[in-house]
């Protein structure tokens, strides 16, 4: 019987020659990464009683949640982290004029075919779209993990899920993503990890795979995995930090289930509060006013995303009454978008272009919500109090939609 | 761990982070006493002032999804909470509870004979818990998640194993 990529690369990081889904290993990961929770982990990791990281080049840290610093308090925990990464010689630091990190963890070549990337956030999975074994852990494991090096995981069962057909014009990965979701429950693949192939998937861009490896984390899924493409190789080429190793599942590995999707048929899809599996059609969906469009995050600021929202706003205006945010998952996509255009085409739309980072999405910093209010973003959580008002409303859905819905006032589908 | 008995708060699948530990205070919010207060704000406002120390929290499937944050098992640990019975955790939530060193247990069967607000009794060490409707055994955790547990919470076992 052969073996899943999980199993493989598991049994690779812990030194062992083969294990099976269900076992517990030590392993030992490529990369741990954190963000403005460092300085939380630092105060932790000083409680074991070490004054020393053990591999410094395996640490990532990038100041993405709430950047530039809201409150003092904020501002405190920066310096905190910046104090710390030159005391211990962690050069991966990354300061606020970058992104989001699981932007800029791909960008600066960490994601790599082949690399176990354990990170303090759950959408950690992200990385997954680059060929890594790719989870997210808590706070203090991290700090563990700076101090030892390793930490025990149990090795996922892993359920294939076979992507076909093409997407109809204005259909993509995140109505995909999100019908899937809508389909197996928010804990459809709870312990598991999930593996993407299929004739659409092997077609699917760098940044499709993002956004379904991002969104695994909301199936309950431990990562979410793509066997590399040429584009994704030609992507890490010239960016790589370090040599890797494609590792993919075997041809005979055993799966714990298989499900088929046909996009052929697929509308866009809308996740209503307050929960991500709660989907339906845009077509079933009753008429939702709107007062706040988020365009960005880690699932959708991409430059594909910005420039089909600009296509769909170009040389026209946002209903009046919506406030429409746009960020920019990094600042390499920013400078792109600057240089070709389309922040001008969003900005004329009447559109507040933000700095980029993780915004309103985690309700810590920027775009707050008053009671009553509607959102329709373009990011991965629609929990009640998500965005810092638990009697606001948040939809989800895609950058078209999102563009779409702003000029209309009401979510609707642009195609 | 030994016996732990208290009176039962019950929740429904699908618990998530965000109502157990808003966002929003994740990263001003620093101290115990201050993250307690906040257990579980926009899931039951109440509950902070009804909690006894040992209480046990009872849901339903794949509770603590969404964000990764700590202080959502922590804040529970800190309310002095005894255990958490979940037909499912969330995988990294059921994590970050071993990590805290607060006791946990997942069993369909157990969470629905238990009804809110019930009085329990849990034995780690015999694998059983006495509600109105029987006495149930569940299975143990696996040693290298017990072995955690036991020693008070990940940096307590690190210390531990490092003195060793």
């Amino acid at each position: 019987m052969g073996k899943t990529f999980s199993e493989k690369i598991l049994a690779l990081k812990s030194s062992k020659d083969s294990v099976t889904a269900g076992e517990i290993v030590v392993a030992r990961p490529d990369y741990v990464m954190s963000h403005d929770n460092a300085a939380a982990i630092s105060k932790t990791f000083g409680k074991i009683g070490t004054d020393k990281v053990v591999i410094p080049s395996k640490i990532v840290i990038i100041l993405d949640h709430v950047i530039p610093a809201s409150d003092a308090k904020n501002a405190e925990n920066h310096k905190t982290i910046r104090a710390f990464v030159k005391k211990h010689g962690i050069n991966n630091f990354y300061d606020i004029n970058h992104g989001i990190c699981h932007q800029v963890l791909p960008e600066k070549g960490f994601a790599l075919p082949g690399k176990l990337i354990l990170g303090s956030d759950s959408h950690t999975n992200t990385y997954g779209a680059f060929g890594a074994f790719a989870a997210g852990i808590g706070r203090t494991e991290v700090a563990a993990l700076w101090a030892t090096g390793k930490i025990w995981l149990r090795v996922p069962e892993t359920i294939k899920i076979v992507l076909k057909g093409r997407f109809r014009k204005g259909v993509g990965a995140k109505d995909l993503a999100l019908r899937i979701i809508g389909e197996i429950g928010a804990d459809g693949a709870l312990y598991s990890a999930v593996e993407f192939t299929g004739p659409l998937a092997e077609s699917f861009s760098v940044s499709d795979r993002m956004v379904l490896c991002n969104l695994s984390a909301e199936m309950g899924a431990k990562n979410g995995y793509f066997a590399p493409s040429e584009e994704v190789l030609r992507y890490v080429e010239n960016i790589k930090k370090d040599s890797f190793e494609i590792i993919k599942s075997d041809e005979d590995a055993e799966y714990q289930k298989e499900l088929v999707f046909d996009v052929s048929s697929l509308r866009p899809q809308v996740a209503k509060p307050h929960t991500v599996d709660n989907v339906v059609s845009i077509d079933e969906l009753e008429h939702t006013g709107i007062d706040q469009v988020l365009l960005g995050t880690c699932t959708n600021g991409r430059i594909e995303d910005l420039e089909k929202a600009a296509e769909i706003l170009k040389g026209k205006t946002i209903a009046s009454g919506v406030r429409m945010l746009v960020f920019p998952a990094s600042w390499n996509i920013y400078r792109q978008a600057l240089k070709n255009g389309t922040l001008s085409i969003l900005a004329d739309a009447g559109a507040v272009i933000m700095n980029p980072g993780c915004g309103p999405c985690l309700g810590a910093h920027e775009g707050a919500l008053a009671d009553d209010e509607v959102c329709l973003s373009t990011a991965n959580r629609n929990f009640k109090g998500r965005m810092g008002n638990p009697k606001a409303h948040v939809y989800l859905a895609s950058p078209e939609t999102a563009a779409a819905s702003a000029l209309a006032g009401y979510i609707t589908s642009a195609y | 761990m030994g016996i732990i008995r208290g009176r039962v708060f019950k929740y429904g699948d699908n618990v998530n982070t965000d109502v157990i530990f808003p966002g929003k205070y994740t990263y001003t919010v620093t101290e115990p006493e201050e993250i307690a207060k906040h257990a579980l704000e926009d899931l039951d406002p109440d509950f902070i002032k009804k909690v006894k120390p040992n209480d046990i929290i009872v849901a339903g499937n794949n509770f603590g999804c969404g964000s990764s944050r700590e202080q959502a098992a922590f804040c529970l640990k800190y309310a002095r909470v005894g255990a958490v019975i979940a037909k499912s955790f969330a995988r990294i939530y059921f994590r970050n509870c071993i990590n805290a060193g607060l006791p946990i247990l997942m069993s369909s069967e157990i969470v629905d004979n238990i009804e809110n607000d019930e009085e329990i009794e849990i034995d780690f060490e015999k694998g059983i818990v006495k509600t109105k409707q029987g006495i149930f055994n569940f299975p143990p955790l696996p040693p290298e998640v017990l072995q955690i547990l036991n020693a008070g919470g990940l940096i307590e076992y690190i210390k531990q194993d490092r003195a060793e």
